[in-house]
């Protein structure tokens, strides 16, 4: 037995056992216990494989920094890699697999790359896989990825649910430990709002992994009353299994919280995961103190970890690490974990002090070794011993386990995200957190404090500075004895000479001192160079353990102060935060909402195929029993339309309800086209020009009475023109009295086209639509028959006789419905999306295939437009300038292929005939392209250089993406009903 | 992850319902202005790191423009005004 669960002792439930299963095998933990502490009860030391070496690897400390005991928690969808065993809450029935090997944990193949590791060190990516330049993509990557990685990602879907949620308080507490408990006692008592988030599941910090009496209790009882009379203050929010990961501006700070991590089959009336933004008026940051490794050869064997670590499974959860342990140290954490050990019985072997000497004394009867260093470790998946010198000899130690101490680092993360850079201390030997102001202050042993009495007492004077400066009245606590303290400080030692195994200094991303000496030497010495040469510092644990280690050795190396090697960046994280997490309730449909019109009932049951227009769902066509393919439908659903009557869905289009005495004048300056004098019951069609004098969009808006409009813009524009409206008026022209909202998603909007449209529509309409009385261009409110008010456009986007019909969206359908009964003698029909691009094709009516963004009014042939006369209007001052007027820029044309059958895509280049495809040939493009079922050719609309004067020239369409090259005769861009005969009717 | 702006309309709201079009500083010239005054104001902006004056439109709020100073090296936040009482204002002076 070497590692194993005392008779007595711990803040576990002995009562409550909880079944689990590692590698496929059953063991059994108690309530309390987080999986590494149930593992090591369970003798069970080694955990996993290094990510690059696949070294055997066991947990190196107690807590979220942990770099190697690396499992995937849970199956199938469940499962979830790279979990660290050391804040795993163990529940019943937890299943747990370790990585990164195969095919086992104790024999693994790719053990074989230890072997390898002169090839393997910082850089081998750049220096060993060069050539040939072939091999790399298709075996060599392949290969390393294979051989090195962590866990593995659960393909299926995560079944779990995740949510978002935000906070406020006056006083955020981070971190549960002494400081943290006092600062939030005592913000608590003076009335303030407070959060006191912890990452653990259980509030205390390191009053529950250590030996001293706090008030005359154990440490783990005080801490317990602390937080009972927290819990009992309406004022104070207690968060434990909440990480807080970020600080980002305004004082908001990012956490998650783990809600049912800790349980086999979470509640679906909850979700698993909570991300947290807290916005606080301040913040105290009480997260401890990392106790930093020591980098010795063999540093990395299971059985070798931080002193806090082995304290900490001893003395919280009632585990000895080993049998006989052995202590390195450079500081007073080494001999306090000798005398815990000795103290529960458990064989101290020997105290192993690198320093010369100093004021600590190991309990009575353990051998100390002064000046001595640690330079090898025995044994594979656990050391069975060690090897040190001294003053030139050697001698070996047996242990099977070793608890090592290399000093402290404040944990200072969160202070240093938004971009402050910790601070040196030469005195403490460690990067202090900076200044950021009084609105984020470090206590405890987060500021650098070292007892567990100083704690108490920092945390609860920052919480009464802050409280005050706040305007609450705080008292100070009642302070209270603690007994059993220790001296925690310590001499530097960044490196132990002599080394006869690899010296770790990232212990996840398996990077050597000997790396950091290559960085050096090959001229990466900037730290943020050596950190991406080596990886030193990019595992998932972001360098937790390793970073401040690296600083001290790549100072000695250079000879210089850590000071002047500074730390990289921090960045949030500040652990690993899921995606489920991030993405919240955001997944699938809410990831990605689908809009659907008020019309989409009616589209579903006429048989649609939709298709999908950003968010939007439009019916694209409507099959029919026997139609092959979309073109028949579509080529059935134009000749319907022309010849008879169809009915199509407009709803998505825009719609600005625009109000008020100055909406005239408004209109007029953001359209490019006079709207004046646009009368009562007219609408007109508008083109809105950007500052720059390009096309923005268009639409037609109608006047429905003296002060009220409604304006239409497309489908895609909708947002951008409410919010370029909302800009002109509220920036440019505050003084014009007019007001406007979105009613886009308040109307249903369908056009009914065709020859037949007015016989069908007077069959749903009370109102007299014969021409005299409802012209082409009128606009005005109407009734249903049945009474519903109702809004009527003649407006075309066909070339036929053509109403638009709004109606409330909820009776849109209902409406869709009489007007296709209304014209089934008629021989209506329903169409879609690609017959309305055909028809306005065929009639030379532009969309935003045609206004790219580069077009001007002239060059789609409206220039006419243009209401110059106007003081002012949106573009129009550009709009004249030398290029925009230029005679060879692109304008719009037709095209018709010789050979009628032949196919023209949008996209395909045009060139003259004979002429070699090249940019300095190219002749313009082809905007939009169908086959016209009323010409019974393909036609197009183009953008042809000096197009307007090259009517009846024989040009070549080319398009080189799917090898094609026809020729083609530009013409007018209108190949139906050119005298619009059929409009005004 | 998140930040705040005061909207003078809405009281303080997370930065996510807001879009930034950028400095608010350039005028909008008359249309006898020089070519020259055109150029500047659609294409020529400043870059400027520090404090600047910036139109934020509270696109997930009240949709009303405002004018946000503040650093964007730190963010830190000034003043935040409707766009249209900043336009009376230097329209005023
Ligand atoms: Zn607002």
């Amino acid at each position: 037995m070497t590692s194993y669960r005392l008779d007595a002792g711990g803040a576990i439930n002995r009562a409550q056992a909880l079944s689990f299963s590692f590698d496929g095998r059953n063991y059994k933990g108690l309530q309390g216990d987080t999986l590494a502490s149930a593992l090591l009860a369970n003798d069970q030391m080694l955990m996993g494989r290094s990510f690059k070496y696949h070294r055997p690897r066991g947990p190196v400390t107690a807590g979220s920094s942990e770099p190697n005991a690396l499992l995937t928690i849970g199956s199938g969808a469940r499962s979830e890699p790279n979990a660290r065993a050391t804040t795993v809450e163990l529940y019943q029935g937890l299943v747990a697999a370790s990585q990164n090997r195969w095919p086992s944990l104790k024999h693994d193949i790719g053990a074989v790359n230890s072997l390898l590791s002169p090839f393997l060190g910082a850089g081998f990516y750049y220096k060993t896989f060069m050539w040939p330049a072939a091999f790399w993509e298709k075996l060599y990557e392949p290969l390393i990825r294979k051989a090195a990685g962590l866990g593995k990602l659960a393909l299926e879907a995560d079944p779990d649910r995740y949510e978002k949620a935000w906070a406020h308080c006056d006083l955020l507490v981070i971190g549960a430990g002494p400081a943290g408990l006092m600062a939030a006692l005592v913000a608590g008592r003076a009335g303030l709002r407070v959060i006191l988030a912890d990452e653990g599941f259980r509030p205390g910090g390191s009053l529950l992994s250590e030996s001293v009496s706090v008030a005359g209790l154990a440490a783990v009882d005080y801490a317990g009353g602390l937080v009972s009379e927290l819990s009992s203050l309406p004022n104070v929010t207690l968060m434990p299994r909440t990480t807080v990961f970020g600080w980002y501006d305004d004082m908001v700070f990012g956490a998650v919280e783990r809600v049912q991590k800790h349980v086999a089959s979470p509640s679906p009336e909850l979700p698993v995961e909570r991300l947290w933004r807290i916005v606080a008026k301040r913040a105290i940051l009480a997260s401890g103190a990392e106790e930093r490794p020591l980098v010795f050869g063999g540093n990395d064997k299971p059985g070798v970890m931080t002193a806090t670590a082995a304290r900490t499974y001893l003395n919280r959860y009632g585990v000895a690490v080993g049998g006989k342990v052995a202590v390195f140290t450079n500081g007073g954490s080494g001999y306090r974990t000798a005398a815990d050990l000795a103290a529960k019985g458990v064989e101290v072997t020997a105290v192993i002090d690198a320093r010369a000497q100093s004021a600590d004394v190991a309990p009575a009867g353990i051998r100390v070794i002064r000046n001595a260093g640690v330079v090898a470790t025995n044994g594979r998946h656990r050391i069975d011993g060690l090897l040190l010198e001294r003053a030139g000899f050697e001698e070996v130690i047996g242990c099977d386990a070793l608890a090592m101490s290399g000093g402290w680092s404040p944990i200072v993360h969160l202070m240093c995200q938004r971009g402050t850079k910790p601070v040196w201390s030469e005195e403490s030997q460690a990067f202090l957190a900076p200044n950021v102001g009084n609105s984020f202050v470090a206590a405890g042993s987060a500021a650098g404090v070292e007892t567990i009495s100083e704690c108490l007492r920092d945390g609860a004077a920052k919480a009464a500075s802050l409280a005050s400066e706040l305007g609450f009245a705080a008292h100070g606590a009642n302070l209270p004895d603690v007994e059993g303290e220790y001296d925690a400080s310590f001499a530097p030692v960044w490196y132990v000479p002599g080394a006869k195994d690899k010296a770790f200094v990232d212990f996840q991303n398996d990077v050597a001192v000997s790396d950091l000496g290559a960085a050096q030497r090959e001229g990466f010495r900037h730290i943020e160079h050596t950190k991406r040469y080596t990886t030193v510092g990019m595992a998932t644990d972001q360098g937790k353990l390793g970073n401040v280690n690296t600083a001290g050795i790549v100072a000695a190396m250079r000879g210089v102060s850590p000071a002047e090697i500074g730390t990289t960046t921090f960045r949030p994280f500040y652990t690993p935060v899921s995606f489920g997490a991030l993405a919240g309730a955001a997944q699938g449909e809410h990831g990605a909402p689908v809009r659907t019109s008020p019309l989409h009932g009616w589209a579903k049951k006429n048989g649609a195929s939709f298709v999908e227009a950003g968010l939007w769902y439009r019916s694209a066509w409507f099959a029919r029993d026997g139609e092959k393919n979309w073109r028949e439908s579509v080529d059935r659903e134009v000749l319907s339309v022309r010849a008879n009557a169809g009915l199509c869905d407009v709803s998505t289009l825009g719609k600005i309800e625009i109000f008020g005495a100055g909406a005239a004048e408004f209109l007029d300056r953001i359209y490019c086209n006079g709207f004046l004098k646009l009368p009562v019951g007219k609408a007109r069609y508008g083109l809105m020009l950007r500052e720059d004098g390009i096309v923005f969009d268009d639409g037609t808006t109608s006047r429905l009475g003296e002060h009220h409009y409604v304006m239409t813009t497309t489908t895609a524009y909708a947002t951008d023109v409410m919010t370029h409206m909302e800009f002109c008026a509220q920036t440019f022209w505050p003084e014009l009295d007019v007001r406007f909202v979105s009613v886009s998603d308040q109307w249903a909007q369908m056009s009914l086209a065709g020859p037949k449209a007015r016989i069908i529509m007077s069959r749903v309409v009370q109102d007299d639509l014969s021409d005299a009385a409802f012209p082409f261009l009128a606009a005005r409110a109407v009734t249903l028959r049945g009474g519903l008010k109702a809004r009527l456009f003649r407006i075309s986007f066909s070339g036929e006789l053509a109403y638009e019909l709004a109606v409330p969206a909820g009776y849109g359908e209902a409406v869709a419905d009489a007007i296709m009964e209304a014209g089934r003698d008629e021989g209506i029909c329903a169409y879609g999306v690609e017959a309305l691009n055909v028809l306005r094709i065929e009639k030379g009516f532009i969309t935003h295939n045609e206004l790219d963004g580069r077009t001007t009014a002239d060059d789609v042939g409206l220039g006419r437009m243009m209401a110059m006369q106007k003081p002012d209007f949106i573009g129009k001052r550009l709009s004249t300038r030398f290029g925009l007027t230029a005679a060879d820029r692109l304008q719009l044309v037709g095209l018709k292929p010789v050979e009628p059958e032949k196919q023209i895509n949008a996209g395909a280049h045009l060139l003259k005939e004979a002429a070699k495809p090249s940019l300095a040939n190219d002749q313009g493009f082809v905007s939009s392209a169908c086959y016209s079922p009323a010409l019974g050719s393909f036609i197009a609309l183009a953008m042809l250089k000096s197009g307007r004067e090259r009517v009846g020239e024989r040009i070549v369409v080319w398009d080189a993406l799917r090898g094609m090259e026809v020729p083609a005769d530009v013409c007018a861009p209108v190949f139906v009903d050119a005298e619009n005969a059929k409009l005004h009717v | 992850m998140a930040s705040l702006i005061t909207c003078p309309h809405c009281g303080t709201r997370p930065k996510e319902e807001f879009t930034i079009r950028g400095d608010a500083a350039p005028r909008r010239p008359g249309s006898a202005d020089r070519d020259e005054a055109w150029y500047a104001y659609v294409y020529i902006r400043d870059n400027p790191k520090g404090r600047i004056l910036e139109y934020w439109h509270h696109a997930g709020g009240c949709r009303r423009w405002l004018v946000v100073d503040r650093d964007n090296l730190t963010h830190e936040v000034f003043g935040v005004v409707d766009a249209a009482d900043f336009q009376r204002t230097e329209a005023a002076e």
